[in-house]
């Protein structure tokens, strides 16, 4: 039988399951395929706080989504052209996100009488008809795996487990995609594990013959390669970009890394993935808790390393006096938060950026510390690396500001050539820097280096520079503890004027604006940035003008920031929290930043900030 | 009895080719204790004791917390890091672990140790840093002007408990053991000869090893071990612990065993003080040897760049799974 092929730009597929079901994996996988095939893509994993949350209830569905294209994109797409829904709660938990047309796979096999009531629904919406609006492909799945995999011998539950599998050999039928990082996965994870390997091959291929063979499938689709750059690629999630760029750090720079850290969500990842990178010279610390996490990492910067610590908002609460006492001692620290809704616990498992007036404020005294702010899963390796960049060269804690979004969310990275990417010098002192009255060197710990106001990082071993710092104020250069007044507001003054110093060393704004004549300018920072570039997009295809510029540099602001915002009729800033940059901004610069706010835990989706970006707009020219 | 305690605390950290001094390890900055303190006799003699390890002074590192003995850093002419309240032990085990020639010291008081920063403490202890912890216990918050502190005596009248404090204290040297610390010993500030000795064997341990220094705070909490100073009485009270000798406690006699792998004999000897002081066990109630957390990590790490080679980071960005857009 020869099937039709249909010619696509792009789709979005999310895939539904409860939490056992492997959909992130499924999902993975399927995102590996497509980027083998060379497709621009970005994916949405979404997944409950609770490992394995009650089988078949709404609160346990876990779900993955992914856009790919054959053009640029910039965000996981809005509503998915394609839902594949494992069981009546996955269904339920997601159909409401479809439009007509859009095409449903559901594994029939869950959608029993109990399982139907479980999910909430009252008649099986397979035969009721509330699925007629959409092109409805049932078909038992579950019974289809455990039939391919009979001859491996397995338990009927075991055989089931495989039935991602063959879901997913079935979609990549149904998109064209390249099979073979698949199977060599499925080989290499299962390689101690002879039947459950096989039986995860014969389903993955019998999903595939399903699609080819069965007439319920009439139609597969082809989704050409996105033109992209020439060069090496390959698929990334802003926490492994992140940990690639601490660890292209620690290689740049020559100094081991050292992280302190303590498990949390959705920030773990970075510590698992760095714990796997000893021979780069990383050395990864699970401490008892928060505080000593980034307790030990800042002795490891007092002794020469690059000290990170990585955590989410709550741990950003307990790490604050250290991140304060690090302020105090000047000394080189990286401090990542990867934000999640809160306050308190929060929303563990999504997405928010509700930590900015936390990492700019969140100290007692006057505590600066820069901020750096990835605005794509790929840039999070950039930024990983331009945060100790700063750290070293101005002797001072920075804190980068990643999201869940950003941390989970992946999409195809351009590989950079190593050479270049910046070298960072850790510039040790190495002799006494103080010729004192009576003609002697010595060694002052707080004299500076006038052009970056840094101090010097004069770690032990080196002879000549004892020297004794700590949380107390210290006198301007010789560095004794001094309570002294005007040295007191000589201190302070000049910790902040090291950090606005920084300044110096950041690019302008990048402003986007194709008509070179728009009078609104759409403002982002940090994983904002594909939706509202996406909205941009489709407010241009319209024929209206609008100006684009993403602030990677939160603490201190690129130093042309406010002639940018003063440059248009009316500045409108979407952010995932009820207006913090907003608020920096206008207290800032006055001007008069209008807030667009959303705190669901979901990323903005492009069409929502499209109307709100045509609807300014159409009230500016009336 | 000997054990072999090899390596020791000390094997990669530099030796001086020079003889120093006292003088040498005495900073220029002013000693700002009350008069009278415990801390000073404590400093003299660290001051005085260093210099016998003849190790290079740079490779020195004295972290401490808050409170009055936290000052101690910066007294010594040693890399010196006075950070902030119960902390020093995480920010030592940093050093610690990714410095190997370091000779790392914390200093820190019952409240710093024990209150505020208990969690680092016995953290530290079991995963056996490669650091010397000295904890003075004056039994009260001297830098916050009086109030009882985690060893403070039951019913103790304070500035916080003026009808007298409910809290049950701890027991340091129990709490060391409980948590499986390697070495553990008490010593008192006004027996210089018995500091001393007990420092010695500290600084050499390879792990992490707690003395808790008996120490008197003349303002707040003053004559709390008295009964320890005066000759006869500390003749009656004192139990000097000495591995391999009998010690003898009214008509019982035993053998010490510091080098005991299980720790439940030091810990019940932990146990003869009931809180009154009729018997308090001095000297080294445990040392043993226990492969350290920071010798551990670096073996790792060591192990990695032989068996894989030093880290490829173009392969590493790369990965496995990756593709190639021609021109
Ligand atoms: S308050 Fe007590 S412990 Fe503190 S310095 Fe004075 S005497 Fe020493």
């Amino acid at each position: 039988m020869t099937k039709q092929v249909e010619q696509l730009e792009q789709v979005v597929i999310r895939f539904a399951g409860d939490s056992g079901d492997g959909m992130q994996l499924t999902g993975d996988r399927f995102t590996q395929e497509t980027a083998s095939f060379g497709n621009d893509l970005s994916t949405l994993p979404n997944f409950p706080a609770e490992i394995r949350a009650p089988a078949g209830t709404l609160v346990g569905v876990s779900s993955f989504q992914l856009h790919f294209a054959d053009h640029d994109i910039l965000t996981p797409g809005d509503t998915p052209n394609v839902l594949v829904a494992m069981n009546p709660a996955a269904l339920r938990a997601n159909i409401s996100d479809l439009k007509p047309g859009a095409t449903v796979i559901v594994d029939t096999h869950d959608f029993t009488d109990r399982n139907l009531k479980r999910a909430g629904y009252a008649d099986n919406p397979l035969e009721d008809g509330s699925l007629d609006t959409f092109r409805l492909h049932a078909v038992n799945l579950t019974s289809l795996t455990v039939e391919s995999v009979k001859a491996f011998g397995l338990s009927r539950k075991d055989a089931a487990r495989a039935k991602n599998m063959f879901a997913l050999g079935l979609l990549s039928w149904l998109y064209g995609r390249p099979v073979k990082s698949t199977e060599e996965f499925l080989t290499r994870r299962f390689a101690t594990n002879p039947a459950v390997r096989d039986a995860n091959l014969a389903a993955f291929h019998a999903g595939w013959y399903f699609g080819e063979t069965t007439e319920g499938f009439a139609v597969s689709y082809q989704i050409n390669p996105a033109p992209m750059k020439a060069g090496t690629y390959r698929n990334v999630s802003g926490n492994l970009a992140l940990s690639y760029g601490l660890v292209a750090a620690g290689v740049r720079s020559g100094l081991p890394v050292f992280l302190g850290a303590y498990p949390i969500t959705p920030a773990s990842d970075i510590l698992h993935e760095l714990s796997k990178h000893k021979r780069f010279g990383v050395t990864t610390f699970q401490a008892e808790d928060e505080i000593a996490g980034i307790g030990a990492a800042l002795g490891a910067a007092y002794g020469g390393s690059i000290g990170v610590t990585t955590t989410s908002g709550p741990g950003i609460a307990l790490k604050s006096e250290t991140i304060g006492l690090a302020v105090s001692l000047e000394l080189p620290l990286v401090i990542i938060d990867v934000q999640r809704g809160g306050p308190s616990t929060g929303l563990p498992t999504k997405t928010e950026q509700s930590d900015l007036l936390q990492a700019m404020f969140g100290r007692n005294g006057e505590a600066p510390v820069p901020i750096v702010a990835p605005q794509s899963p790929t840039d999070c390796f950039d930024a990983a690396l331009e945060a100790v960049r700063i750290a070293v060269a101005y002797r001072t804690p920075v804190m980068l500001l990643s999201d869940g979004y950003l941390a989970n969310g992946s999409e195809p990275w351009h590989l950079p050539d190593i050479e270049t990417l910046p070298l960072i010098d850790p510039g040790f002192a190495t002799a006494p820097n103080h010729e004192t009255e009576s003609g002697d060197r010595a060694f002052w710990p707080y004299q500076r280096e006038p052009q970056t106001l840094a101090r010097p990082w004069a770690i032990p071993g080196t002879a000549g520079l004892e020297h004794r710092i700590g949380g107390l104020e210290k006198a301007d250069g010789h560095g004794n503890i001094s309570y002294e007044p005007a040295n007191h507001d000589l201190m302070v003054r000049t910790r902040q004027a090291k950090v606005d110093r920084v300044a110096d060393t950041i690019p302008p704004v990048e402003v986007d604006d194709p008509s070179g004549h728009a009078e609104l300018l759409v403002l982002g920072w940090g994983s904002t940035y594909g939706p509202i570039g996406a909205a941009c997009r489709r407010v241009r295809q319209l024929g209206l003008s609008i100006a684009q510029a993403h602030v990677r540099h939160l603490n201190p602001f690129p130093r042309d920031l406010g002639d940018v915002l003063r440059r248009y009729d009316k500045v409108i800033l979407p952010e995932m929290n009820l207006g913090q940059l907003a608020l920096l901004l206008r207290a800032r610069y006055l001007v008069d930043v209008v807030g667009y706010n959303q705190v669901r835990g979901l990323p903005f989706t492009a069409s929502e900030l499209e109307e709100v970006l045509t609807t300014t707009l159409k009230e500016m020219s009336s | 009895m000997t054990t072999d305690l090899t390596p020791s605390g000390l094997r990669d950290v530099p030796v001086s080719d020079v003889q120093s001094s006292r003088k040498d390890f005495t900073s220029d900055q002013e000693v700002r204790w009350c008069p009278g303190c415990g801390d000073y006799i404590v400093l003299a003699a660290v001051q005085s004791f260093l210099p016998s390890l003849g190790l290079k002074r740079e490779n020195i590192v004295f972290v401490s917390g808050i409170g009055c003995s936290s000052r101690f850093p910066y007294y010594l002419d040693t890399f010196g890091l006075h950070s902030i309240h119960g902390r020093a032990p995480a920010i030592a085990t940093g050093l610690a672990t990714s410095r190997a020639d370091l000779n790392v010291w914390v200093v820190t008081g019952d409240g710093d140790a024990l209150s505020i920063g208990g969690n680092h403490l016995i953290h530290a202890m079991r995963r056996n840093v490669n650091i010397t912890i000295l904890l003075f216990n004056n039994r009260i918050y001297g830098l916050t002007k009086g109030q009882y502190s985690p060893t403070s005596e039951p019913g103790k009248i304070t500035k916080s408990t003026p009808a007298g404090s409910v809290d049950f204290p701890f027991n340091p040297v129990s709490l060391a053991l409980g948590a499986e610390a390697t070495f553990v010993a008490r010593t008192v500030d006004s027996d210089r000869a018995h500091l001393t000795e007990v420092l010695t064997a500290a600084a050499s341990h390879r792990g992490t090893a707690l003395v808790e220094i008996y120490q008197n705070c003349p303002i707040f909490n003053d004559g709390a071990f008295d009964v320890l100073k005066d000759k006869d009485e500390a003749a009656a009270r004192l139990v000097r612990l000495q591995h391999g000798e009998v010690v003898r406690i009214g008509d019982r006699e035993w053998v010490h065993d510091a080098h005991a792998p299980n720790p439940s004999q030091a810990f019940e000897i932990s146990r003869l003080d009931d809180g009154t002081m009729a018997q308090v066990p001095i000297g080294i109630f445990r040392q043993v040897s226990r492969p350290t957390y920071d010798d551990q990590v670096r073996e790792q790490v060591h192990l990695a760049k032989s068996r894989e080679g030093e880290g490829d980071l173009a392969a590493l960005l790369a990965g496995r799974d990756h593709w190639t857009v021609a021109e």
